[in-house]
């Protein structure tokens, strides 16, 4: 039963990411990539890895599905049909050989391998001197807490990327309003953006308490947020701030301060990012929370783009 | 029966070769980072895949494809603005006089 399960949702898998490269026109591959993304989240699912599941179909999904879809609609406004132009037969078929070597090359060290949870029972041992249960937040915000620090900054630098390619006299301007212009949906858009919102505010402050112990944590949360976020914005009930507005400079630099602040007062007890017994979860939470509004802040602008010259907004 | 244990591993390097080759043959930026992503999601299954133990999957995976994941819609929004911003210059000259003049008054 699980085994046939498992078998489909890979059929499908495999099915819907060629439906989402092959499909001529692009809306229709992204809406298939979107639909990817929840498949994958199910594959996560049936393995256990509530976890990623959340943040595959929050972020693969749900955050890229709305960038894709933004920037296509974008790109037809400045008059590109998004049309991918014809390859010759014999390109597409070497690509083809190419790639299926490339894949069974792959596969077969992937066979060599023998699937184990190798460090599960080492995590596990580790998990009580933190004082919380999910292993997946202990390895992100302790164990590897390097890596997740360096992370939010990678996050942080993107934004700045992309705030970089403000065309010229647009800085520090606001980002192009998403709000829905004279459509039929304006006024539906506008009230579930409304309402939304304050769920996610709460839904999120939930998963990352939720997530010290139960599947959660600070990137799942920023989603949550930045979802709220994005779907107010489309509904026009708030609108992007400037990019030099200073409580959203607050916003977007407090989770990777307090992180890194957090881990070069840990140099004090002996090693950089070291808890001092006893505080490991307080200092855990206060990271995650101050992480996940930098993460949900983070992406909703790098959804909405760089800052746009008032006179283009719309 | 190693196939079947290795089945969402190989499901993730079905995806890797799609992937690619979607890559490959569209000839569109947007649809090129599109093809990225499913190479992504695809390595993703094979790391967590090949974590996946008789009881459990490995949190140290989960924790780096987690990790993954988040890197890879940074990586998708600032392609995206890069793709904006190249299609904004090469709009007809005009355009970019008329930006020009917007710019001396700011």
């Amino acid at each position: 039963m699980t085994l046939a399960f498992d078998m489909i949702l890979c059929l499908m898998i495999v099915g819907t990411a060629a439906a989402a490269l092959l499909m001529r026109n692009a809306l229709a591959a992204i809406v298939f990539f979107i639909v990817l993304g929840n498949l994958l989240g199910l594959a996560w699912l049936a393995m256990d890895a509530v976890n990623v599941a959340m943040a595959e179909i929050a972020i693969g999904a749900g955050v890229t599905g709305v960038l894709l879809i933004l920037t296509r609609q974008r790109l037809m406004a400045l008059g590109d049909d998004l049309v991918s132009a014809e390859m010759p037969g014999w390109l597409r078929t070497g690509a083809l050989v190419a790639c299926a070597g490339f894949a069974a090359l792959i596969g077969s060290a992937v066979l060599s391998v023998a699937p184990a949870d190798d460090l599960g029972g080492s995590i596990a041992a580790l998990m009580p001197g933190l004082g919380i249960e999910n292993p997946v937040t202990g390895v992100l915000l302790a164990f590897r807490a390097y890596d997740t620090l360096l992370e939010a900054f990678v996050l942080l630098g993107a934004l700045v990327a992309v705030w970089s390619l403000a065309p010229r006299g647009a800085w520090p301007q606001r980002p192009a309003a998403l709000a829905l212009a004279e459509n039929g949906g304006h006024g539906v858009a506008a009230a579930f953006g409304r309402l939304l919102l304050p769920l996610a505010l709460v839904m999120a402050a939930y998963l990352v308490w939720a997530g010290s112990d139960l599947p959660g944590g600070a990137f799942q949360a920023g989603t949550v947020l930045a979802g709220g976020l994005i779907i107010a914005a489309i509904g026009g009930a708030v609108s992007w701030p400037r990019a030099d507005d200073r409580y959203l400079r607050v916003a977007l630099v407090l989770g990777p301060a307090v992180f890194l602040i957090i881990g070069l007062a840990g140099i004090a007890q002996g090693r950089f990012l070291f808890y001092p017994p006893g505080f490991e979860k307080a200092l855990i939470v206060a990271i995650e929370y101050s992480l996940a509004l930098s993460i949900g802040v983070t992406l909703a602008l790098q959804v909405a783009g760089p800052p746009v010259a008032p006179d283009h907004e719309g | 029966m190693t196939v079947l244990l290795h089945l969402y591993p190989l499901t993730g390097v079905a995806l890797v070769g799609l992937g690619f080759y979607g890559f490959l043959i569209l000839r569109h930026p947007l649809r090129q980072i599109l093809a990225v992503n499913v190479v992504g999601a695809g390595i993703f299954l094979v790391l967590g895949g090949l974590g996946r133990g008789a009881a459990s999957t490995d949190p140290f995976p989960q924790a780096l494809v987690i990790t993954g994941i988040v890197v890879a819609v940074a990586l998708t929004a600032f392609g995206a603005a890069l793709i904006l911003r190249v299609a904004e210059d090469e709009r007809a000259p005009d355009d970019k006089a008329a930006a020009k003049t917007t710019d001396d008054h700011t």
